[in-house]
């Protein structure tokens, strides 16, 4: 089968195997502890371990997207913010 | 007792994920992969990093497309909402009078959404159409093909009565799931209409609320044909939403690359704010429940 339409490159496939390997993870952290660790963080609403992971990515896309519209194109410092803010998802929400 | 954990289950969920997989996530993959590199055709890519990005987030263009969309989202939810809820309540619960205003109701969610443009086109038109032509003669200065005023209650009108019908159906279907116990006790306790509505039928209508709220939103935020048959975006670029300005990139400019990069920071959005609504108005419904 020929995927060149698809145009992949090293940096979008090492992004997409970062997500896939966080899904792993998360799916092999159910199956060690199932239901999911509901509980009630900052945000004063319950939320589970795959919520925490939505919003700690959806949160890190803004993150990068800000710093490159503010500061610039150099995204180390911005991913660096993205792995902080989400270890804090994870901890506080 | 210890609870067991069978996950078998999930081999029934793969036909899905492998129809998602065609339909969602290698698509979605290929946009990523487009945002990142520029393209002349005979698939040939040269790698552009995250210029296309730098470029949207630096474009009034986008700014300015994503304002009219933001716009046009809350005109449509602050009218069609309060306007569907109040028709579902003022709809007859038993009789002949039923299945008539479900039909009605349903008729204009039939209408493929290019005919309901093409429609109004006509509709609005000044030389020919009824309500052009009627509001000239009125003698009220009306052209939706010129003035931005225009053109704008032009779509938002047809938007309403295309839509309303959505917000009918879920909150009538809502109205009507409500056992005939709760307003006998509150005829006992001689509430008021405004008392009824406030506490029996609009907190029994929270779910399919939050269900209209969603869609209409989604709806009204990804706009394309409609306004696209009725104005083409213009006058000017005055309608010119989100999805129609994003179609004009990748489709009539075939810059491929700069339309993966704005339609991947439009997802963002459309993920963000669906989120916050869903979470907002879910949280809020099982306050209320407890």
């Amino acid at each position: 089968m020929d995927f060149s339409w698809m145009a992949w490159t090293w940096p979008t496939a090492t992004f997409f195997g970062v997500i896939l390997a966080l899904l792993c993870g998360m799916a092999v952290w159910e199956y060690r502890v199932p239901g999911g660790s509901p509980r009630v963080g900052i945000l004063r609403f319950e939320t589970t371990r795959g919520d925490r992971l939505f919003i700690s990515l959806l949160g890190s896309a803004f993150i990068n997207l800000a710093w490159l519209g503010l500061v610039g194109p150099e995204l180390w410092w911005s991913l660096a913010l993205s792995v902080v803010y989400a270890v804090c998802v994870f901890r506080f929400v | 007792m210890e609870r067991t954990y069978n996950n078998k289950a999930w081999f029934l969920v793969l036909p899905v994920l492998v129809l998602v997989a065609f339909s969602a996530i290698i698509p979605l993959m290929t946009v990523v992969n487009y945002s990142v590199q520029d393209t002349f055709g005979n698939n040939q890519f040269f790698w552009a990093g995250l210029d296309w990005f730098q470029d949207v987030l630096e474009s009034n263009r986008f700014w300015n497309a994503l304002g009219r969309n933001l716009i046009f989202s809350a005109i449509i939810l602050a009218i069609e909402i309060p306007l569907g809820i109040y028709i579902a309540l003022n709809m007859p619960k038993k009789g002949w009078g039923v299945p008539v205003c479900l039909v009605l109701m349903a008729l204009p969610l039939l209408i493929p959404w290019n005919v309901v443009g093409t429609i109004w086109q006509v509709f609005g038109r000044v030389d020919i159409g009824l309500l052009g032509r009627t509001l000239a003669a009125a003698g009220i200065d009306y052209n939706y093909v010129q003035d931005p005023v225009d053109a704008w209650l032009t779509i938002i009108v047809m938007d309403v009565w295309h839509w309303t019908s959505l917000v009918v159906l879920l909150c009538y279907a809502g109205l009507v799931s409500i056992p005939d116990a709760y307003y006998q006790a509150a005829r006992i306790d001689g509430a008021s209409r405004w008392s009824v509505f406030r506490f029996i039928q609009l907190p029994k209508m929270g779910r399919v609320l939050l269900i209209a709220v969603l869609l209409r939103f989604m709806d009204s935020f990804m706009i394309y044909t409609e306004p696209f048959v009725v104005t083409g975006g213009g006058p000017g670029n005055e309608t010119t939403f989100l999805s129609i300005d994003l179609v004009k990139m990748a489709i009539g400019q075939f810059d491929v690359g700069p339309a993966a990069a704005m339609s991947l920071v439009y997802f963002l959005i459309v993920l963000s704010l669906s989120w916050v609504f869903y979470t907002v108005m879910t949280n809020q419904g099982q306050e209320k429940g407890k």
